[in-house]
């Protein structure tokens, strides 16, 4: 009998929580952390969600991530290296390519997953309530996977180019944690823009692109005149590529301008998640 | 035990109208509005203002109210869906919906995959589903196929699986918003059943309906909201009676309806018209037959139309319940796209009081369209006895009774 009442009040306690829904406060919206943790198992689930249909939808499924960055990094050493004769810091130029492109296809594709993971999950966000954050946060996550399949890819690579990692390929978790940081970043900024302007979707292919022509993934950053490192560094890409290389292949050290991208990096992050909370309050009016 | 559930403080709802008919901005128009401040010509709409309400746990509380009263944005407010513009509202535990089933299902993924990810969409740990999965499964019925990829399921099966979820969550609060919903008759009779059971089990319920007889049958106290406000409040009888009384005697009963440029079908114009001279009426007296006459537009095709036209009294009975099913209209009636008008004569029957009309336009695969239409008086006869009207019957027809003597034995 005792037994069977505490199961009862086990059941009822978690629903005894007032649950307050007030209109949106003005000023800076909370991070709702705590929220988020609670609710990590759907964010797991839907991060399991992409990866699945990634694998599922595609003809070549997951040979495609892994032809993805080697398809990419042929051109590259093709038409930048050997017709274009670009300086690729003393390494063979496939190497030089694909330690770039670890950073880059990752950066790329979560950031256009994140941009639209609100807009395809319209039914989640118009009928039942979780943190909106978890949206682009699980298609980050998602992405991470193309991430590591690109860094295995780079120890064949590595071996034919004849090129040993250096000592400081210990601080390699400190780059991937930093592009992780700087998708989530641009991918929420673009998420949110996503719902609330229909036009970003058009325009964010172009964005991918100019944004890869600022980023020192074909070329080296080296070319660029030292007046202009630190306005060129404001790009979080620039230094997390440099930094890429700088660990797996002795590239020239990122130097003091890294801290420029660091701190651009850092408030790109913040104003993300400030710009998306506040956005939030209208995401199922407007989707 | 009067313990609240729910409690809603002058709550308010304001949705910003875009210009013409986008409600959805681009970068463009936002930046063209920022750089010329006060240039701002959205229109604005109060679909809820003012609202109090307390629910107190166990309740199983009906809301009625026309299309576009404001019974979906309370709803979506209290499943903190959407947020609102004054007020406040606090619900004890989290809000559930019952017939948002399937929400999160993806067509590629497997039976088991989407278990798991509509539980977790629905606010389940992985571990509960883990734990009731072997239930859902057993309860849904599709052992069988769990490794097909649900797009390959049936509407039935999929919807069994979906439910199956849906009925393994219990949230303290559940929402069942029947007029969004989709599914046949069958499945929507299984989730009424589900409903009382949980009203059983002290649960706090919310139930949205058009269907007036099951608001009086199932809940205890109902609500009618009109205009984003609260009319009236009380017992679901006296609630749902004095809802279908608003029809303004002497009106015309012709109403034209919005252009709803977004909806599949839409329904254009209703009249109800003198079975004989096909005049619009305001009043249409006991035994006179009338004619009611609807206009519709079809914008995507429905194979194997039916529409169905519905009559339910102040009490909820649904006295008139027909469907076109099985009648040979063929061409006519086809369901390509296109407009359509259909006219329902019905016969002498009814008895003197208030009816609403409510139509329904389907397939066997699911609902298109279900909606009121309006409410309409019938008046007594000049010669009827007061007493007529205060006898309760369903119907009134015109009997026909033949009396003789017989001698005593």
């Amino acid at each position: 009998m005792r037994h069977a009442l505490r199961r009862v009040q086990a059941q009822v306690r978690p629903h005894l929580n007032w649950l307050e829904i007030r209109p949106p406060a003005r000023g800076i919206p909370r991070l709702g952390l705590r929220e988020l943790w609670t609710y990590r198992d759907l964010g797991l689930i839907l991060a399991l969600r992409d990866i699945q249909l990634v694998y599922r939808q595609t003809l070549l499924g997951v040979a495609w991530v892994v032809l993805q960055p080697l398809i990419a990094m042929l051109i590259f050493a093709l038409v930048f290296g050997r017709l274009a004769h670009l300086p690729s810091d003393g390494v063979p130029y496939t190497s030089f390519a694909l330690a770039g492109l670890t950073v880059w296809t990752f950066v790329s594709s979560a950031v256009s997953a994140a941009a639209n993971s609100l807009v395809q999950d319209r039914d989640l966000v118009t009928k039942v309530y979780f943190p909106r954050l978890l949206a682009p946060l699980a298609a980050v996550l998602a992405a991470t996977v193309d991430l590591f399949i690109t860094l295995v890819l780079l120890v064949p690579v590595l071996a034919i180019d004849g090129v040993v990692p250096p000592l400081q390929v210990l601080t390699l978790p400190l780059w991937i944690v930093g592009a992780i940081l700087l998708a989530t970043a641009v991918g929420l900024w673009l998420a949110a823009a996503n719902v609330l302007y229909r036009d970003v979707r058009y325009v964010l292919p172009f964005l991918l692109q100019a944004w890869l022509f600022i980023s020192p993934v074909a070329f080296s950053s080296s070319l660029v005149s030292d007046g202009w490192k630190w306005v060129y560094n404001l790009n979080p890409a620039a230094g997390l590529i440099d930094g890429m290389r700088w660990a797996l292949l002795d590239g020239p050290s990122p130097g003091t301008q890294l801290a420029v991208s660091v701190g651009s990096l850092f408030l790109l992050l913040v104003s993300g998640v400030v710009w998306f909370r506040a956005a939030e309050r209208v995401f199922a009016d407007t989707i | 035990m009067a313990e609240p559930a729910i409690q809603v403080e002058n709550l308010g709802k304001r949705f910003r109208l875009g210009v013409g008919t986008a409600t959805y901005d681009t970068l463009r128009e936002a930046l063209a509005r920022a750089a010329r401040p006060g240039k701002d010509d959205r229109r604005e709409l109060w679909a809820l203002r003012g609202v109090d309400l307390e629910v107190e746990r166990g309740e199983a509380l009906g809301i009625v109210g026309p299309n576009g009263a404001g019974k979906t944005t309370l709803l979506r407010i209290l499943a903190r869906i959407t947020y609102p513009t004054e007020g406040v509202a606090r619900t004890r535990g989290i809000v559930g919906s019952l017939l948002d089933v399937g929400t999160g299902f993806h067509p590629e993924l497997t039976g088991r995959e989407n278990v798991f990810l509509s539980g977790a969409v629905m606010g389940m740990r992985r571990r509960e589903i883990r734990a009731s999965f072997d239930e859902i499964v057993e309860f849904s019925g599709v052992e069988r196929f769990l490794d097909t990829p649900v797009k390959r399921y049936s509407s039935g099966m999929r919807l069994r699986l979906a439910f199956a979820v849906a009925a393994h969550l219990e949230p303290p609060i559940v929402v069942v918003d029947e007029v969004l919903a989709v599914g046949d008759s069958a499945f929507r009779e299984k989730c009424m059943g589900k409903m009382a059971e949980m009203g059983r089990r002290d649960r706090t319920v919310l139930f949205v309906s058009h269907d007036l007889g099951a608001i009086t049958r199932l809940c205890t106290r109902a609500v009618w909201l009109e205009g984003g406000n609260i009319q009236a409040e009380g017992p679901p009888r006296s609630i749902v009676s004095s809802y279908l009384e608003r029809a303004t005697p002497g009106r015309l009963l012709d109403i034209e309806f919005n252009a709803e440029p977004d909806a599949a079908v839409a329904v254009q114009r209703v009249s109800v018209r003198d079975g004989a001279t096909g005049q619009v009426l305001t009043v249409p007296e006991r035994g006179q037959p009338f004619t009611i006459e609807m206009a519709f537009e079809v914008r995507e095709t429905i194979p194997d139309m039916r529409v169905a036209l519905i009559l339910v009294d102040e009490l909820g009975v649904v006295v008139i319940d027909d469907d076109v099913r099985d009648r040979p209209f063929g061409g006519a009636l086809s369901g390509a796209q296109g407009a359509y008008v259909v006219s329902a004569t019905i016969p002498p029957l009814l008895r003197a009081g208030r009816y609403m009309v409510r139509t329904w336009i389907g397939n066997d695969l699911g609902d298109s369209l279900n909606r009121d239409l309006l409410t309409f008086r019938v008046g007594p006869r000049p010669d009827d006895p007061q007493e007529y009207m205060e006898r309760t019957r369903a119907v009134q027809p015109e009997i026909e009774w033949k009396v003789r003597r017989e001698p005593m034995l």
